[in-house]
């Protein structure tokens, strides 16, 4: 109860404060958008549905090039892991790509794939592989063990070895790799857009400026913040709840 | 389903009925319909079930020399025989129980099960590890499913089983909870439904009840007592509690220290159900004590570079 409270006070706090500096007019309305722009802008967006298609739009492709990092990473994470050679020559190499930011993928994906929905897809990509890799590798290795052993000891082995045993005992240590793998997605496909006519988020980000439109900008960053958020908070929030409950961890709060 | 499939509620220890005679290849539940013992083919009686053949394992150690763990260890079990192995920690006893499992290969020498050669794990022969390995993502009801999943056993009878195995380990109640919800005994429990529900003709069990208090320890033996004379399997018990090996085992291998071998066997004449605190289990561990009290030395003066005359009561664990 109490933290509710203090959070509305934060947040009216922030709403009072902007609103008293687009009063005070020290910069011109077009950029420095009022509260009340800002919230037309969101309005009308939803109204001609144009927010909806881009939602839509974003959404679909995050999710297919998530889930496609999420296999390639976990296979090649577990192959890190379980490969002493692998581990040598690739390790380093996974570690060093991690510094590159996922745009810097995005002049080769045009060369490769031409300006299509591809293009995007593959920074997406990029962008989230590493972060899974590198989260199963770790996973893998600090797993205990003994799970494995079990495991075999019952009679698993090959590819229901990996979905049975080896998959789940490492999800606890491996989910916060996989929601920063999530948030490296999310962040490349936004900037992905931004580059292109695509209908997504970032494009509509971008029509924004070139209208010279600041409320239409801020209210859509507000709704790349939000989705980032609901995704992180409520499904990465619970996924990480029911292991807790599940293993017996205690919840970290 | 079985009538010795006790409705007893959980936790609430079952003496052991002694007109059930407990001895090798007990009585089989016969009138049981599940589990199937499945009687071993092409065995005839002077083929052991498992059959332990010049074993040798060295490893390399961090320090780059090699260290022999076990050194040509001999050793057959009966079908339906309960073996318990004793030794000082660190004499390998462990490692030839995942040999014999399957998990780990040795150096040199070879593991026969029905007078085959073991070729890597197999659900004929379950490991209950000592830290148990029971799959916290998994119920209670999950983990004992989760052998006969991976053998194939159809959904049915894969339910009907754990409900089976539930019942004889008294934990029917538990099926949908998770293990670590369960106390320490509980989950003993748990992981040995799961090993049975597998229908392994051997049992392999490292050290299961080491981290037990004494009450939970006295009441698995029975437990595990009856489920041996209900089931007729075979068991390897490993132990370094010499009278927790007299109380359960037909049979007593003491091994040496480092490298391990096999230094006497005993015969355990004593007749069942025996009590820890008999005074006949007293005596007859008191003989193995004398033994082991000379490897427990020796492994004293080699890990800690001292020569020391350690105070091992009888029965309690060195």
């Amino acid at each position: 109860m109490k933290r509710a409270v203090r959070l509305i006070v934060f947040y009216a706090g922030l709403f009072g404060l902007w609103t008293l500096l687009s009063q005070l007019k020290i910069w011109p309305p077009y950029l420095f958008p009022t509260p009340w722009g800002v919230c037309e802008a969101l309005y009308a967006g939803f109204k001609d549905h144009s927010y909806w298609i881009a939602i839509a739009v974003s959404m679909r492709r995050v999710l297919i090039g998530y889930a496609i990092s999420m296999v390639l990473g976990m296979l090649l994470g577990l192959g890190v892991a379980s490969s002493k050679f692998l581990e040598e020559t690739m390790g380093g190499l996974l570690v060093s790509l991690q510094s590159l930011p996922s745009i810097c993928w995005w002049p080769l994906a045009l060369l490769w794939f031409g300006l299509s929905q591809n293009a995007i897809l593959f920074v997406v990509i990029m962008g989230s592989l590493l972060s899974v890799t590198l989260a199963m590798e770790d996973g893998r290795k600090q797993m205990p063990k003994i799970y494995g052993m079990a495991g075999r000891n019952l009679g698993a082995s090959g590819f229901r070895l990996f979905w049975y045993v080896l998959l789940p005992a490492s999800l606890p240590f491996i989910v916060s790799g996989l929601k920063q793998g999530w948030a490296f997605a999310w962040r490349s496909l936004i900037t992905a857009e931004m580059l292109y006519l695509s209908l997504g988020l970032g494009q509509v980000l971008m029509m924004g400026r070139d209208l010279n439109d600041m409320s239409a900008v801020i209210a859509v960053m507000i709704l790349i913040i939000a989705i980032g958020y609901v995704v992180d908070g409520v499904v990465f929030k619970s996924m990480e709840h029911r292991l807790q409950q599940r293993w017996g961890l205690t919840p970290s709060t | 389903m079985s009538t010795n499939a006790h409705n007893f509620p959980a936790q609430i220890p079952i003496p052991i009925d002694p007109r059930i005679p407990a001895h090798i290849g007990g009585p089989r539940a016969k009138s049981s319909r599940i589990p199937v013992v499945s009687p071993s083919r092409n065995v005839s009686s002077d083929i052991p079930k498992v059959g332990l053949s010049e074993i040798c394992l060295s490893y390399r150690t961090q320090s780059g020399e090699r260290l022999l763990a076990l050194d040509h260890i001999n050793l057959q079990v009966k079908a339906g025989e309960f073996l318990c192995i004793v030794g000082p920690s660190g004499c390998g006893k462990s490692t030839l129980l995942h040999l014999i499992a399957g998990l780990h290969q040795q150096t040199s020498g070879q593991v026969l099960i029905d007078g085959h050669s073991v070729k890597g794990p197999g659900t004929d022969r379950i490991l209950i590890f000592q830290e148990l390995g029971l799959f916290p993502w998994l119920t209670v009801g999950d983990n004992i499913e989760f052998g006969m999943k991976m053998k194939g056993v159809s959904k049915a009878e894969r339910e009907e089983k754990t409900r089976y195995y539930l019942r004889l380990v008294h934990l029917s109640q538990f099926k949908d909870s998770y293990t670590h919800q369960l106390s320490g005994g509980m989950r003993q429990r748990v992981a040995l439904a799961r090993a049975l529900a597998t229908e392994p003709d051997v049992l392999l069990m490292d050290e299961p009840f080491a981290a037990l208090d004494a009450q939970t320890r006295d009441l698995l033996h029975d437990e595990l007592e009856r489920i041996w004379a209900e089931t007729g399997r075979t068991i390897i018990f490993v132990t370094h509690n010499v009278r927790e090996a007299i109380r359960l085992g037909d049979r007593v291998a003491l091994m040496t220290f480092r490298p391990g071998q096999v230094k006497r066997e005993f015969v355990v004449d004593l007749p069942r159900p025996r009590v820890l605190e008999d005074i006949h289990v007293a005596r007859a561990a008191g003989e193995i004590l004398g033994e082991l009290r000379e490897e427990i030395n020796r492994s004293l003066e080699v890990e800690y570079n001292v020569g020391v005359e350690p105070h091992v009561e009888v029965g309690v664990e060195p």
